[in-house]
């Protein structure tokens, strides 16, 4: 159906970078989204055996999509479905980050859940992880689907209609090998002794943010998790005032009733926590979800470091070989080289031989060229397209982040609420006592 | 969410029909702020009101047609002297009754004179239920004997045990209340001196002693009916006691993460540009919940906390109320069974056993008079306490409630103006 990306597509897009047309035609409207409704509307457990032959349990998604034709009356297209694993979630993600180097590609809903606090099990069979992360997976598509360079890609869309054969098309594509580089960049990045003489100031701020966004966002995900932890605390022992004053009624006869029933408001007080904390995952879920963009942005910026790198590495070079032919071609010696040393101790060359030289040197300097300037354009290319998929992130973020904290606050004022209504119920009954 | 009630059975629909009822009745002066009725506010403005008192003082006006005799306890001041150093409270009395000289009498009395004025009552008045004393020392550790906390607390315990006592029929006339109330400090002091001295009050409690180890033959009905009420109801107490306690904790806990919290938005902050506003927003809200949830903490250790600890301690006040009665028909079982077996000195024995019959009489109905008054207060004080803190939990909510709104509607505010912004750009 679309090409598979590239450059082409990066173009185009980013001749409206800040998606300025966006108040009229939303974005997604521009990429497979508008053909084309997504979801994952289901999860189950699957057993199978494994490479080893092992018997494992292992969970399943099911991804449906429906072709959406606005200008066709009729809209009920059937669903097609196909089940995935979150393997094979993976398997896509690592392609479009090869694919796609210059895209802050969107992050997969964590593999093992972190940031617990203690009533949510860390198992990842648990029934509302398995949701959660269902939600998770449905998000990380939609959000490749509404990406301008992404949703254009042929092995996303096959990801998301060919059920058969696709394992196998994605590697055709030999992405994997290029994924060990990406990894190496990573080692690379951590080794003191690769670095980059004139760092693009815009990517070493943006390094920065997306440590900063890293360090902040995993902070506030502690904290709030603690916070939980101890408000579970708070609500679950007002379901001992139901206990007691249930024993407590027994003995009395004018305020019996009174107490009873005051007994049930306090439990479902305690009760009423299980609910509100259950919603607030979502929006930890939300935070989580920057958390991992925060990676992304780095994983971004280590791959224009190594462009950068191998960019001055190149230069580098030429300059070095040039000024072995001005060496060469004068007779001064300024550089250190093993061959100089041994025709310094075993004699001079011989002319013939110093021409040979000259054309190989000449060679190398013409291909040295040729090569700094490829990693020139693809440097360029890279800073352009990267520049423009950050400004997309940056909108994205801003407005997501804070419908996030806005719908914390419905959170909140829902909790209040509910607290309220208990509170005065539980008044009531006292009153009556 | 109120599907769970309405499953339960619960009329919420009924609900806020009935309650305007209830605010009409008189019953429910817990909910009148008009604190002019008693007291309290004549006295001294700086006298922080406890509305249950109050509510309890005007309450059982059945015994009496009026009351004539309004106590108070306020204004405590430290002392330092070489020795030790202590608190006193200004008792002030007002009074229309003719055994007392003056209408108004202001003293100092110190924790060891309510100590004193108690043992006192409880010795004239065995079977009379005398309201407890806030304890002597808080072991917890929570609280410092000179931290404004504890001496606030221990003042409105001081203050509600005086009330209950000019509230009595009885008590409010024993003579040692009247020196309490009107001595100068010497005076009382002097007067302490006198009374029953160490060797009789050894010589009772030898004898009761004795007494529980015999044991009660025939205890009536009713008293076994008290002693399994109160030994259940002291359990109930200590539960909920301890239950509050942890709340608290839990709160505590709750608390000191919170504070936490809000700092993370806006170190947040410092790295972003457009979500500046919102993210100092959140902070600000959490802050302020932070602010509401200490004044949560600090009301629940003022009301609920104090008001259970009473009760507990009401509880063993009974308990051994419930054993000087038997005691007492101990005693004269004993006698009568002498008088039965033995045939010598008839006659005394006689008189003596007839004097321990009308003692038992007199204990009995004295106690089950004051039983019937102790659960009418004591419903009232629970009925109060636990209103009042369904009251400040619904208090704290709101509060918490208006700081969320108030953010949703600037966030919002902030985004209808990017939006016209952008439109008019």
């Amino acid at each position: 159906m679309a090409d598979s990306g590239g450059p082409e597509a990066a173009q185009l897009s980013s001749n409206d970078p800040k998606g300025e047309l966006g108040d009229v035609i939303p974005e997604e409207a521009r990429s497979l989204l508008r053909k084309m409704e997504i979801s994952v509307a289901e999860a189950e457990k699957r057993t199978g055996k494994n490479a080893v032959n092992m018997l494992e349990t292992y969970t399943v998604y099911l991804i449906e999509t429906r072709r959406v034709d606005s200008s066709a009356e009729n809209q009920n297209f059937s669903p097609d479905s196909l089940w995935r694993r979150y393997s094979e979630f993976e398997l896509l993600r690592n392609y479009l980050l090869v694919t796609y180097p210059f895209v802050i590609v969107p992050p997969l809903p964590e593999k093992r859940a972190e940031f617990v606090w203690h009533k949510l099990s860390a198992d990842n069979m648990d029934p509302d992880f398995v949701e959660r992360r269902r939600i998770g997976l449905e998000n990380f598509l939609l959000r490749v689907a509404s990406h301008p360079i992404l949703s254009n890609d042929k092995i996303f869309y096959d990801f998301l209609t060919e059920e058969n054969g696709w394992k196998e098309e994605v590697m055709e594509t030999g992405f994997q090998p290029k994924l060990f580089i990406l990894a190496d960049s990573r080692l690379k990045a951590l080794n003191a002794t690769f670095r980059v003489k004139n760092p693009d100031k815009r990517f070493t701020e943006l390094k920065h943010y997306s440590d900063e966004l890293q360090s902040v966002t995993s902070q506030l995900l502690r904290v709030r998790a603690r916070v939980a932890d101890r408000l579970y605390g708070v609500y679950k022992v007002h379901g001992n005032y139901g206990r007691v004053f249930s024993e407590w009624s027994a003995i009395e006869r004018e305020m019996g009733d009174g107490l009873q029933s005051a007994g049930h408001h306090m439990d479902a007080y305690a009760a009423s926590i299980d609910d509100i904390l259950e919603e607030e995952e979502n929006y930890a879920d939300q935070l989580k979800e920057y958390l991992f963009y925060a990676e992304a942005l780095k994983a971004v910026c280590r791959k224009h470091e190594l462009l950068q790198y191998e960019l001055e590495t190149a230069a580098q070079d030429l300059m070095s070989k040039k000024q072995q032919r001005e060496e060469l071609a004068s007779g001064t010696v300024r550089t250190f080289s093993l061959k100089g040393m041994t025709s310094k101790l075993f004699g001079q060359e011989t002319p013939e031989q110093r021409e040979a030289k000259m054309r190989v040197l000449e060679e190398q300097i013409q291909e040295g060229e040729e090569l700094l300037q490829e990693k020139k354009t693809e440097c360029d290319e890279y800073v352009r397209n990267a520049w423009s998929d950050m400004e997309r992130f940056t909108v994205q973020k801003d407005r997501d982040l804070r419908e996030a904290m806005i719908s914390y606050a419905v959170m909140q004022i829902s909790m209040c609420k509910k607290g309220i209504q208990v509170w005065t119920n539980a008044k009531e009954c006292f009153s009556k006592m | 969410m109120s599907s769970n009630l309405t499953a339960a059975g619960f009329p919420t629909q009924a609900l806020t029909g009935e309650m305007l009822e209830l605010d009409e009745d008189d019953d429910l002066e817990v909910f009148s702020k008009d604190v002019t009725l008693t007291d309290g506010s004549s006295v001294s403005a700086s006298l922080p009101t406890s509305p249950s008192s109050m509510t309890n003082q005007y309450r059982f006006e059945e015994e009496s047609d009026a009351r004539d005799i309004f106590v108070t306890v306020d204004n405590p001041e430290s002392h330092v002297t070489a020795l030790e150093t202590f608190i006193t409270y200004r008792v002030v009395t007002k009074t229309t009754r003719s055994d007392f000289d003056s209408c108004e009498y202001e003293v100092r009395r110190r924790y060891q004179d309510f100590l004193w004025l108690r043992d006192r009552l409880e010795e004239t008045h065995p079977t009379l239920i005398v309201h407890p004393l806030p304890e002597k020392f808080v072991m917890k550790g929570m609280v410092e004997r000179f931290n404004n906390d504890f001496i606030e607390t221990r003042r409105k315990a001081l203050h509600k045990f005086l009330c209950r006592i000019a509230e009595h029929s009885i008590l409010s006339c024993n003579a040692d209340f009247k020196i309490f109330l009107t001595a100068q400090a010497w005076e009382l002091t002097s007067h302490k001196k006198q009374g029953p001295g160490l060797l009789s009050r050894m010589g009772d409690t030898v004898r009761a002693v004795a007494a529980s180890v015999r044991g009660v033959k025939n205890r009536p009905e009713e008293f076994v009916a008290m002693q399994e009420y109160v030994d259940t109801f002291s359990q109930r107490m200590g539960s909920l006691d301890k239950v509050t306690q942890r709340i608290f904790k839990e709160m505590k806990e709750y608390l000191d993460d919170l504070k936490q919290y809000g700092p993370t938005y806006v170190l947040w902050s410092g790295s972003e540009e457009e979500l500046v506003e919102p993210l100092k927003g959140v902070a600000g809200c959490i802050d302020k919940c932070c602010q509401a949830t200490e004044e949560q903490l600090s009301q629940m250790s003022d009301n609920l906390v104090p008001l259970l600890h009473e009760y507990v301690l009401c509880s063993d006040t009974i308990k051994a109320v419930l054993r000087r009665r038997d005691n007492i028909q101990t005693e004269y079982e004993a006698k009568y069974d002498i008088l039965v077996n033995k045939q010598a000195d008839r006659e005394a024995l006689k008189g003596e056993v007839e004097k321990l019959e009308d003692k038992v009489e007199c204990a009995n109905s004295a106690l089950k008079g004051d039983w019937e008054r102790w659960q009418s207060k004591m419903r009232g004080d629970v009925k109060a306490g636990f209103v009042s803190t369904a009251q400040k939990n619904i208090d704290y909510h709101e509060k918490c409630l208006a700081v969320w709104e108030s953010f949703l509607t600037s966030v919002n505010a902030d985004q209808s103006v990017e939006k016209s912004a952008g439109l008019n750009s």
